[in-house]
């Protein structure tokens, strides 16, 4: 193991470590545990999208089963029919999520590319529509409740205080992390990776591609499970939503935000999705409009997502070439903000005179006072994300040009110092 | 099982099937021709019911049901020359994640220009009422035009079941599409067109045939078909913004049960579908009471109670996708499918 790779994950452990002692609000901690358990989702999410491939429209199914049998564990305990220490339990929920990776990825991964994301969101649906079933299991409506402080502290620790659970949630989630990174290296990892580039070739070699993402898929609902039990515990409480489909699309979504291409981008995803679910909901009603539009944005111009762009960047940066472009990502930002406040302005006030009507027309946006029924605001609205969309499409357009003629440049380089070489 | 419930059910069945088909026969339409799984099929079809709806406010229902398919026809097709083409040459998962994306965009901006509440979308005033009455009177069975007749009042133990007008009037539209779809591809010179470019694209290309072209009008017409869809489902049914969510599970498992771009298949599995579900909705019964009449008892201590005990209309909105499971275990290829992929 070289010293980079020390480095780099020694600084994810530390990061972990420090992250709850430099954020100290409790929001700050109930943020960071979630985004421990986000990371291991998408993380996990991600050996089926970025290493097989795999669409899955329907992968909450194996977290969330995993929570509801994790949570039904905690009670058992509680009630002293089962002794299981409450560090082990998200272990047990990745079994469980495991076993049904086992059971129900036998039929999804007998196809793969579109029929495969088809099938994925209908045993998605089944097992939702199931939940609101049977009521006994998963607790109807309510959820089902349970209380994570079972039998006596142990040295001192019984995961009450939200620190101490975020602390298990750490190990987990770095753990999980080294494996899932170690899974890659497996010759099974590899396999799934041709298995993604080039099926036909890999079944020529006398492997079973269906074999290969079935293998997959089931260690993929392992650490998926593993991830739901941790949620169960961390919220104590389970209802039916962890294994619908809004789930399922929210941690589709926030993996390819992140960037499927690269092992660590689902990270950036995790860590995004917890800021936007916590903090974006919070700022507008229309949240779920923004997160689709950058979506639909990305896969247009950037499909291996926020790490992706890091990467292309970076590499700019070993040539020396991206201090030309840094003014230009300055006014790209400016522009780009001013039209997404205009847009922005503009879908404040239709759902303020939706929702708000009765407090009259005026209203704020971003400490202005805007009157939601005159021409005034409205024109005014349209002018700045009319001028500032224009100025970026037009700064874009150049961007694009200056950025292909620095990847040429680079290319170039690259072929000098081989002849160089040579 | 009586004579009239049965009919009432063949028929309740048959016009959730064909509006099912109606929306199937555009996303397998979309699919055969580009490949590409159109995620946000029915985010159009919810997008053809408000749309309808709102010209409906303006200048009536037979606007509505002319003008929404084609507009949002367009928008498809625009969606599909500024977006989808774009990044065509990312390969397949882009092009089904970009729609992905698409209808979360489609829910918002419904949700923000026509409110979070279902809106107030009604049949015509001509087609509210019933088309004819099944009349089951206890000697005999007759059909009777329009609302109940006498006899539904003055026998005793008559029952009476009406079915509505605008719901014939769904049923005939589908059948409509159906033949014009037919027509549209194997009699005109542009079905001809279509069908060359989607097996030999490049040989179409090089007798100066725009296939880009070609593509964006198939994608314009399949949402369209989807709006159209819309337009009478949302009449039927509820105009609100889950009303997308509700329909298109079930619309991509029936492709795949019909096999993936069979039309034929779409046609069989989702009128099949609509069938089935209707009878299991208006059953109550459960394992528990098939085991019974076998001889065997279920009680409350018996392993797995409660999933023995579910009833048939509880279990009948899983039908689909408990269907899809078996097909693909018994027949991977779906129904009508010509290939394993």
């Amino acid at each position: 193991m070289n010293r980079g790779r020390w480095i780099v994950w020694g600084g994810y452990a530390l990061v972990m470590l420090a992250a709850p002692l430099i954020f100290r609000s409790s929001l700050a901690h109930t943020m960071l545990s979630q985004m421990g358990i986000a990371i291991i989702a998408c993380l996990a999410y991600n050996m089926l999208l970025g290493q097989g491939g795999m669409l899955s429209f329907g992968h909450a199914v194996y977290s969330g089963l995993g929570a509801f049998f994790a949570i039904h564990t905690l009670n058992l305990v509680a009630n002293g029919q089962l002794a299981v220490p409450v560090s082990l339990i998200p272990l047990v929920a990745g079994l469980f999520g495991l076993v049904f990776a086992v059971l129900l990825g036998y039929v999804t991964t007998k196809k793969a590319g579109t029929p495969f994301a088809m099938i994925t969101l209908g045993v998605g649906e089944l097992v939702w529509a199931m939940s609101l079933m049977f009521p006994g299991f998963f607790g109807g409506e309510g959820g089902i409740n349970g209380n994570r402080v079972v039998g006596k502290p142990f040295i001192g620790i019984s995961f009450g205080p939200q620190i101490q659970l975020y602390y298990l949630i750490a190990v987990y989630t770095f753990v999980c992390t080294a494996a899932m990174f170690a899974f890659t290296r497996t010759p099974l990892g590899r396999m799934l990776n041709a298995v993604r580039d080039n099926p036909e070739r890999v079944e020529f070699v006398g492997y079973s591609t269906q074999i290969v993402r079935y293998l997959a898929f089931i260690a993929s609902g392992f650490f998926m499970g593993i991830s739901g039990g941790l949620a169960a515990l961390n919220f104590e409480i389970v209802t039916s939503e962890v294994v619908s489909a809004t789930r399922s699309g929210a941690i589709l979504l926030f993996t390819f935000l992140g960037g499927a291409t690269f092992f660590f981008g689902p990270i950036i995803g995790a860590v995004l999705m917890v800021f936007a679910l916590v903090l974006l909901s919070e700022l507008t009603l229309a949240w779920l409009l923004w997160l689709g539009l950058v979506f639909t944005f990305m896969v247009m111009y950037a499909p291996g997502g926020i790490s992706s762009l890091v990467m292309m960047n970076l590499r700019v940066a070993s040539f020396g070439k991206l201090e030309p472009l840094v003014p230009q990502y300055g006014a790209l930002a400016i522009t780009g903000l001013g039209a997404v406040l205009g847009a922005g302005a503009m879908i404040e006030m239709l759902y303020h005179l939706q929702l708000n009507e009765a407090l009259g027309p005026t209203m704020k946006y971003l400490g202005i006072a805007l009157d939601a029924k005159s021409a005034g605001s409205w024109l005014g609205a349209v002018a700045v994300t009319a001028v500032a969309g224009a100025a970026f499409e037009w700064l874009r357009r150049r961007f694009a040009r200056d950025w292909d003629r620095t990847q040429e440049e680079i290319a170039a380089e690259i072929q000098r110092r081989e002849a160089a070489l040579a | 099982l009586d004579a009239s419930y049965f009919l009432v059910s063949l028929l309740n069945g048959l016009s959730v099937g064909l509006l099912l088909f109606m929306l199937a026969s555009g996303l397998t339409l979309i699919f055969s021709m580009m490949g590409v799984l159109n995620f946000a099929h029915a985010s159009f079809y919810m997008l053809g019911a408000y749309v309808a709806y709102t010209i409906t406010q303006a200048v009536g229902f037979w606007w509505g049901l002319v003008l929404a398919p084609p507009l949002v026809g367009v928008l498809g097709a625009l969606f599909e020359r500024h977006a989808l083409r774009r990044v065509h040459k990312f390969g397949h998962v882009p092009e089904l994640l970009i729609t992905f994306g698409l209808s979360y965009i489609i829910l918002e901006l419904v949700q923000i220009i026509w409110g979070r509440q279902a809106v107030n979308f009604l049949p015509p005033e001509s087609l509210r009422g019933p088309l004819f009455t099944i009349v089951d009177l206890p000697a005999s069975l007759s059909f009777a035009w329009g609302p109940p007749p006498d006899e539904c009042k003055a026998v005793a133990g008559a029952v009476c079941t009406q079915f509505p007008a605008f719901r014939a009037f769904g049923m005939a539209v589908a059948i409509g599409m159906l033949v014009a779809i037919w027509l549209l591809l194997t009699r005109t010179r542009i079905g001809l067109v279509i069908q060359a470019a989607l097996t030999h694209p490049e040989m179409v290309e090089s007798l100066s045939h725009n296939v880009p072209r070609v593509f964006m009008g198939v994608f314009g017409g399949g949402t369209a078909l989807a709006a159209l869809a819309g337009v009478i489902g949302g009449a039927l049914r509820v105009t609100e913004p889950s009303m997308a969510l509700a329909v298109g599970a079930v619309v991509f498992a029936v492709i795949v049960i019909g096999g993936m771009g069979s039309l034929a298949g779409a046609f069989v599995a989702s009128v099949g579908l609509g069938i089935i579900e209707s009878f299991a909705v208006g059953s109550d019964r459960s394992i528990a009471d098939g085991l019974k009449a076998l001889g065997m008892a279920v009680t409350p201590a018996t392993f797995g109670y409660a999933v023995w005990t579910v009833k048939m209309s509880q279990v009948a909105a899983i039908l689909p996708y408990l269907l899809l499971v078996l097909i693909l275990i018994f027949r991977p290829k779906g129904l009508f499918g010509t290939r394993e992929g």
